[in-house]
């Protein structure tokens, strides 16, 4: 008992307290609310103060980051918005707490299937962010959303028109899984065509 | 390398003719023994053949064969597979099933737990008392003709969400209405109620009262939690203390339950997946992984290359941020107050940020699949790793034993105190740091080992002083052990496919059981399944570390101070989204 143990404890605070003003000084403005900035306090060599000032300060999110899902439409010459979802309910099979309800769309005639949603609601409050559905989704219809700011006044049940957001939208947050489906596309369609020769 | 041991070639069946049969049904394995000679047969497990080690207890509802079993899954901690034998008795109550508490009395807290979700009464049982449900609960949840109150359908998916799936919200059609059932007969009108906490304050050892020095001593029974900073959660344990030293203690949980198990049962074997993350949420890549394995092993399908890799990085980037984070709490805990957390938390978020950039999710990663994992590191998170690995964390950690290993107060709070023995350790069904610190060098990866951890070079970290001081420096251990396993994945991951099967939310599982164990920063983890080949699990067992580590925790406290209990608690390593299920 000499108080040895404590001394070199302290030597580390003390260490880090320096650190964090020699820091400071290096990065002399550019530590704090700055982009590099927030990517230095992240990185490997980051030292001192660590606390990303939320809300002022963000994170930036990764691509691969899921929230809460949204539907794809493709947005038409006229602006009219082609939905990518065909009711083919795989999402809703696939969705562990089962948050996802679907009505199949059917013609008004002759009371066939048709490929698109009558109905479409996802009850945020019960997903979990898992991320089957745009796993599985076999028409990339159903993506994860990157927007973590939802919180509400009510309960968050959202319908088809809540759900709905462009494809570029979607080609904005997360590029490189969108360039790699485009091109995966584009090789079916020409392996289609080649085959109707 | 290891040599995997001897499979057991002994029959019981010849040795216990008429008392034990094997199990024969396909997809099964092990023994079947009689309830009347269950003991017997347990007491030879243990004394002759050397399964000192009961790892796993749960009963299964074996609705339409009018049978409750349970399954003992038993290992020996020199190494090497372990033996699985049930026990069986008619689906009629009461279910009567000797208990096994007098061989292996780490069975206590899991024969309460099959007794509350399942109703096996367990005789000589000596404290069987409802565990994770309250007291005064109607009926037992576990079975498969209980419902829950927004019961919707048996499994899923339901017929209620596509292709006509008009949104309603649950409680409008609760099949309880006003969410309330009661049993036949009872009216809440004319009912009083009889105190819910009368049967835990009985099981606490008595007092005697004597008096000394002319004045009457007197117990003083103290309630730690379920609000109590010190509990990391809703966790509570009553203690008796005479003076400040603990003569009795229980623990009360079950707070945060939710039947975990039953919406397993409910769910379809890939749904299960993002609900492992939500049992020990510090590791989810360490759950996602125990499930995968038992699964995998049932389904007999290979892993890809990569992949194994890929897990063996992330599970042990996992293992060093619980353990920074277990030690930041641990000195929070003793009233550090908040310095060492914090330094935690740095490179913690830093591994983080690793997950959510690979995986999606910092916490909940849904990172695991059958036959692999979802998708690749890329390049930039493989350069993070790289950082972290060879040059942050070393040094860090290196930090953290400058900062507090010879600090005499963290000396003095924690050398020699709350001694357990390794016989206890091992009695007691402890598991991870907890055994390791008691001086048994058992470590799953290396005493029966999965994934590829038999290809790498690292050493069991163990300790022989068995009190506080080893279970904390058992982590710093184990973190070093860490970084050089992750150094040998880095260097050794080939490039290739991450996942062995196409991709599909279809799971086709064969009919048969399964125990599924990893090596867990928190213990063993491990999961029990069982499948009729249907797209559900027909039973979904998690052994969860937390929960069984628990057992002793009464052990280890008698005869210290009150003042230790919230240390040795810290030390013991909880998370309640595991321990309540």
């Amino acid at each position: 008992m000499n108080g040895k143990g404590i001394l070199k404890g302290l030597g580390v605070t003390l260490q880090r307290f320096v650190d964090s003003y020699l820091d400071d000084i290096r990065w002399w403005g550019k530590r704090y609310y700055t982009p590099e900035g927030i990517a230095h306090r992240s990185s490997k060599n980051t030292k001192g103060t660590f606390t990303i000032q939320y809300p002022e300060e963000k994170l930036p999110v990764p691509e691969e980051f899921r929230y809460k899902p949204f539907l794809l439409y493709e947005e038409g010459q006229g602006g009219e918005k082609n939905i990518r979802c065909t009711s083919c309910g795989i999402c809703a099979k696939a969705c562990p707490p089962q948050c996802i309800w679907i009505v199949r769309g059917t013609d008004p005639e002759t009371g066939r299937p048709v490929p698109q949603p009558a109905g479409f609601w996802i009850d945020a409050d019960i997903c979990m962010s898992c991320g089957f559905c745009a796993e599985y989704c076999p028409f990339d219809a159903i993506k994860m959303d990157h927007n973590y700011e939802v919180s509400t006044y009510t309960r968050n049940l959202m319908d088809i028109d809540e759900l709905m957001k462009p494809v570029s939208y979607y080609a904005g947050i997360r590029p490189l899984n969108y360039a790699r489906e485009e091109e995966a596309r584009k090789a079916k369609e020409a392996a289609k065509a080649a085959k109707n020769q | 390398m290891t040599t995997p041991a001897p499979v057991e070639t002994l029959d019981l069946a010849a040795k216990f003719p008429g008392a034990v049969t094997a199990d024969t049904r396909p997809g099964y394995s092990g023994w079947v023994v009689t309830p009347e000679k269950l003991l017997e047969v347990a007491a030879f497990l243990r004394d002759e053949l050397g399964y000192d080690y009961l790892t796993n207890l749960c009963a299964v509802d074996y609705l339409p064969e009018d049978r409750m079993e349970v399954v003992y899954n038993v290992f020996k901690t020199t190494g090497g597979p372990g033996l699985t034998f049930k026990t069986f008795a008619p689906r009629k109550d009461p279910i009567e099933i000797p208990s096994v508490i007098s061989i292996w009395p780490g069975a206590d807290l899991q024969e309460r737990e099959a007794w509350d979700l399942y109703g096996v009464q367990f005789t000589g049982h000596p404290d069987l008392r409802r565990i994770l449900m309250w007291e005064g609960f109607d009926g037992h949840p576990m079975r498969k003709d209980w419902q829950e109150a927004f019961y919707d359908e048996d499994v899923k998916p339901f017929k209620r969400r596509w292709p006509d799936g008009k949104h309603v919200y649950a409680e409008k059609r609760s099949t309880f209405g006003d969410n309330v059932a009661f049993k036949p007969g009872f009216d809440p009108e004319k009912w009083t109620p009889t105190d819910p906490e009368e049967a835990l304050y009985a099981s606490l050892k008595k007092y005697k009262s004597e008096v000394v020095d002319g004045i009457e001593t007197d117990h003083i029974i103290v309630n730690m939690g379920p609000q109590h900073p010190s509990t990391h959660g809703v966790f509570r344990a009553v203690v008796v203390l005479d003076g400040e030293e603990i003569v009795s203690l229980k623990p009360v949980m079950g707070y945060l339950h939710r039947n975990h198990e039953k919406i397993g049962e409910r769910n379809t074997w890939l749904q299960n997946m993002p609900y492992t993350d939500r049992l020990d949420y510090f590791n989810s890549m360490t759950n996602n992984w125990g499930y995968a394995l038992a699964v995998e092993k049932l389904m007999g399908i290979p892993v890809a290359e990569r992949a194994e890799y890929i897990r063996v990085i992330m599970a042990e980037l996992s293992r060093i941020q619980n353990h920074l984070i277990l030690i930041g709490m641990l000195l929070n805990d003793l009233g550090a107050y908040f310095t060492p957390a914090l330094y935690a938390f740095e490179e913690r978020e830093l591994i983080l940020d690793i997950f959510e950039a690979v995986a999606g999710s910092r916490m909940m990663c849904n990172y695991f699949r059958f036959g692999g994992v979802v998708r690749d590191i890329d390049e930039e998170s493989m350069r993070k790793i790289k950082d972290l690995v060879f040059d942050r964390l070393p040094r860090k950690i290196e930090e953290f034993d400058r900062l507090l290993t010879e600090n005499e107060i963290i000396v003095s709070r924690l050398k020699g105190v709350a001694h357990l023995s390794a016989e206890d350790a091992i009695a007691y069904s402890m598991a991870g740091p907890m055994l390791r610190a008691a001086g048994v060098p058992y470590d799953i990866r290396r005493a029966d080992p999965y994934g590829i951890y038999d290809r790498f070079d690292f050493d069991v970290a163990v300790r022989y002083n068995c009190d506080m001081m080893d279970r904390y420096l058992i982590r710093l251990d184990e973190m070093h052990q860490s970084i050089r396993i992750l150094g040998q994945a880095l260097k050794g991951i080939p490039e290739g496919p991450v996942n062995s099967q196409k991709p599909s939310y279809i799971t086709k599982v064969p009919a048969g059981e399964s125990y599924g164990r990893v090596e867990g920063p928190k213990g063993e983890l491990g999961f029990y399944i069982v499948s009729t080949g249907k797209p559900n699990p027909w039973r979904y067992h998690v052994r969860g570390p937390s929960f069984v580590n628990l057992t002793g925790l009464e052990k280890m406290c008698v005869g210290g101070k009150i003042a230790d209990f919230v240390a040795i608690l810290g030390a013991v390593d909880i998370v309640l989204g595991e321990l309540d299920r």
